[in-house]
Order: structure tokens, then sequence, then C-alpha cells
């Protein structure tokens, strides 16, 4: 069963094209990483998933139900949906606790005590307990991002959409964040994941897609298109990441 | 990245230790050039101050002005007349000030809301805000304290301190509905992003993730303009209501002496200074806040 299918996607901002007839499957338990320099279309695809960014022309399935009519509920279809950005996005006025807890109790209307038990359980569950009643302002970087991370999981998501997660973290901060993605990935969490991390890419990937203005150009296992890339683009644009020191 | 400041987290160590001589040194040269700034604030205001105050006293009208203006012993007689009538600003402040909040509360709310049922609501919003931020308060004033009850409409109310009341609540609902829309319209899209992928609905994400922000985000103008509705309530003494300005209106008129009217502005200035001293910090503060998030 596909969790998610995205055919012949097509999306502008005014006259630039974003996303060029780009299609992909995710099967359900299994990690899609998106790698592309920036501008390739990465973020916009996950959004577009997500129907926070409209979309030109192409079809999005979400278990086999099209999102992407016009009619569809889109807050319905979100409520299955978990997504995590690079600057994090948690709400200042909130606790952690309460960030985590905000949507279950709001949107899946699950009772109060029940929503922050499970929120508990899965603080402690990463590390982070102690943080419950702390405002994200005392957080550091790598923190605000775990509990971004588990924010998007409290409602149970059939897929998760990881935004470059960890671009604006110092790099000793890195490691926390993915690390919990790797748990995730081994409980069986389908999800698509835009990366500059190749080594990351390569742990957790099942499909690795190299995108340049807004096509795939190269897609495989991550020991074809990170290890031993076939296509020229995919060739310069991994030596690059090379040199930034960045594999 | 981290916020939390090496000084509070090194307290312990701090307190142990001591200045090296040439620190002592720089503290003694920073005592001394402090003394002499401190020095140099002193002798300008005394100079300044004193030539303005020199050039006042030695004018020509000054004996005059000193008597119709400063009558201090004519001041206190009227004290309580005026009081009385400040007592009638500050719960017309009050009255006002909670239905301004609510009123124009629903005219961001509409003015920001993308919803296609709200659409009439949303225009009849802009076109209120564009209408009473235009014309002149005291002419709302004297248009609803005289137009309204011309009408004779049955069950109307003839008090002019309701009507003056809603008077300064229409205009004034309008100036707090843009500080509110503006503070709604700051709040950085990617919040509303992230609640919206979070499955809250449009209302939902304004109720529990924007409006929250906005509203801390606009308390120092929203004091700014309780200082200037305090004030502008005087202007309902236009229609007869009996405030502090119709006190001292009252009251100089009887005996031709104007310090009835400087007794007022002091009377004012008691609660205004305190006020505005207030709004400074409050604004002090929330420029602090966004700056250390700035950098977080």
């Amino acid at each position: 069963m596909n969790v998610l299918e995205v055919k012949n996607l097509r999306k502008c901002f005014d006259d630039n094209l974003v996303l060029d007839d780009l299609s992909l499957t995710v099967p359900d338990h299994t990690a899609t990483v998106l790698i592309g320099a920036s501008g390739s279309g990465k973020s916009t695809l996950l959004r577009c998933i997500n129907l926070l960014d409209s979309i030109d022309d192409g079809s999005i399935y979400l278990d086999g139900r099209e999102i992407s009519d016009p009619g569809i509920d889109v807050d319905e279809v979100r409520r299955s949906l978990g997504m995590v950005f690079q600057s994090f996005n948690l709400f200042p006025h909130m606790s952690v606790l309460d960030n985590i807890t905000l949507s279950p109790i709001r949107v899946h209307r699950i009772p109060k005590a029940q929503a922050r038990d499970e929120a508990m359980a899965l603080l402690r569950r990463f590390d982070l307990a102690d943080k419950a009643d702390q405002f994200p302002d005392r957080l550091s970087g790598g923190q605000q991002q775990r509990v971004a991370i588990i924010r998007s999981i409290a409602v149970k998501p059939r897929l998760l959409l990881l935004d470059e997660i960890t671009s604006s973290l110092d790099p000793v901060l890195v490691n926390e964040v993915l690390s919990i993605v790797r748990d995730l990935k081994t409980e069986g969490m389908a999800m698509v994941l835009a990366t500059h991390e190749m080594g990351f890419a390569t742990q957790v990937a099942d499909e690795v897609c190299f995108l340049k203005n807004g096509k795939i150009i190269e897609r495989g296992p991550a020991s074809q298109v990170i290890s031993a890339p076939q296509h020229s683009d995919t060739q310069d644009f991994l030596q690059r990441v090379h040199e930034a020191g960045r594999l | 990245m981290n916020n939390v400041s090496p000084a509070r987290d090194n307290s312990g160590r701090a307190s142990l230790w001591t200045p090296s001589p040439r620190e002592v040194e720089r503290q003694v040269a920073r005592n001394a050039i402090n003394r002499k700034k401190i020095l140099i604030a002193t002798t300008s205001s005394i100079l300044v101050l004193g030539a303005l105050a020199s050039l006042i006293v030695t004018s020509p009208g000054w004996q005059v002005v000193k008597e119709t203006f400063f009558d201090w012993s004519y001041g206190s007689e009227v004290l309580g007349a005026i009081s009385k009538g400040l007592i009638v600003n500050i719960r017309l402040t009050i009255i006002a000030a909670i239905l301004i909040g609510i009123f124009a509360m629903v005219l961001a709310l509409l003015r920001t809301s993308r919803s296609a049922a709200l659409t009439p609501f949303r225009f009849l919003a802009t076109a209120y805000v564009d209408i009473f931020r235009g014309v002149p308060l005291l002419l709302v004033i004297l248009l609803i304290g005289f137009g309204l009850p011309a009408l004779r409409i049955e069950g109307l109310t003839n008090s002019v301190l309701i009507l003056g009341t809603a008077a300064v609540v229409l205009t004034y609902s309008a100036y707090v509905a843009e500080v509110l829309r503006s503070g709604i319209l700051s709040i950085h899209p990617s919040q509303r992003a992230a609640a919206r992928s979070l499955g809250l609905t449009s209302s939902q994400t304004m109720r529990h993730v924007v409006l929250p922000q906005a509203v801390k985000r606009v308390v120092p103008p929203l004091l700014n303009d309780l200082v200037a509705l305090l004030k502008d309530t005087g202007l309902v003494s236009i229609l007869g209501v009996t405030d502090a300005v119709r006190a001292a209106q009252i009251a100089s008129s009887r005996t031709f002496n104007y310090t009835p009217y400087v007794t007022a502005a002091i009377l004012f200035l008691l609660i205004t200074i305190p006020l505005t001293r207030y709004t400074d910090r409050v604004l002090a503060k929330s420029i602090k806040r966004q700056n250390a998030q700035g950098a977080a």
C-alpha cells in the first residue's frame, strides 16, 4: 500500500516553474529523502503535499484518496499529516507541553489528561521531560526542533514531512535531532524528508530522489544515488556537497 | 542558540572572583568619568531651566498671568468640584475602554478574515474604520450628541453622558481596531503554517496561536491609546456633561479666573504621567524580549 502518490505535479510561482511534472510514490513504512540544491523545489514539494501551497497541475493521493481535489477538507487532510519546519516554528507563547497538546486537544478532541500523559510519555522517551513546563525561548535549537518533531507525531500522523529540519542548527546539535528521526523510521513511520545531511540520508532512506529545477533527475536507493550516482547533475551536486565538507 | 545567560549559570563562580589591580584602576577611572558627566548634566540643566524661568517671570505680563492662572487659594477652593468631574472622566474611560476593546476586536477580526461568507462585513468594517479614523472626534461627539436626540426615536436615550460615551467608543474603536490588525499582521506566516499543518482550522489558529501573540505585541500602543482616551473624554464636556473640563469651565466663568483650568490640567497629569511612564516601561520590556527572540 502506498501512503503517498504524487502524479505529474506542476507548481509555478508567477513565471517561475518550481515543480515540473514531478511524480513520486511513498510506500507505507518507508522514508523518501529529497536532496538537491536550495531552490530545487524540495520545500515546495513538501508544502504542496501538506496543502500549504496550491498546485497548478497534477494530483496528490494520500492513502489512495485524492487530496488535490478542490472540494477537499484541508483541515481533515492535515490531521493525518505531520510537518516539521526548518525554523522549528514552535508557538512562543505556550509551554513545551502546551505546544505538543494543542492539536491533540483542540483538533483530535482527546481528553486533556490523556493528551498530557501521552505528551509526557513522548517527552520522557526523548529525554525532554524536564523541559515540559519551559517556554521555547529557554531551549537550545536542538531541543526546540526535537519538541517540534514530538509535536508533529503527537497526533499519530500517517506520513511525516520533514523540511530541512537540521539546516538552522549548530553542527553539534544536529545529531540529537536526527537520532529521533532514526527512531521513528525504525518504528515504521512513513516519511518524506528534505535534507542536506548526506550521511543521514544514506542511513534512513529507502529511496533517494535528487531534484534539480523542479524535476527528479535521479532516484533509487542511497547506495546508488549518493554512493554511485549515474547522472552527471547528481555527480556535480554531490561533488559540491563534498567540497563543502558535508559528506 | 542557548538563551540561558552565563551570569545565571555561573553565579556561584561569579561571586568568588576578585578583581585584578588593573580592573580596580579602571573602575576608579570610570567613576571619575561618571562624576564629571553628572556635574555637566546638572550645570546645563540649571542653566537652561533657570533661563526659561527667568524669561517667564520677568516678562511684562507675568503679574497678570500669575494672578489669573496661578491663584492657588482659588485653585484649592475649586479642587473638590473638579476632582468630582475627573471621576466622571475616569469612569467614562473605564466603561469606554471595555466597549472599545470588544468592538475593535470584532472590527480587526473582520478585516483580517478571509472567509467568503464574511465578505460584506469585511467591506463594512473597512468602510467604518476609514470613516471614523478620518473624522475629528469633536465632530462625532457633536453629531451624535445633538443629532441622535433630534431624530426623536422612541426609547433612544437623551442622556448626554451616554451619547458622549458612544461617540468616543465609535471613534476610538476604529483606531484600536487598526492597532490590533497591525498586531495580527505582524505575526510571521510560519506560525500560521505550523498551526495549520497540525490540523487547526483557521479560526482555531487565530484564537490559539495568532491572537495571543498579536495582543501581547500591541500592548504598548494600546496603553498609549488609553492615555489619549482619558484626555479625550474631556471633549464630551461640550455636550454639557459635568466632567473635569466642564467643572473647570463653570468655576472660571464665575470669577473670570483661569486657575481652575490649570488645576484640571494638573489633575489629568497626575494620572497620565504615571500611565505614560508605565507604558514606556512595558514598551522597553517588549523590545528587549523581541530582540532576545531575534537573537535566539
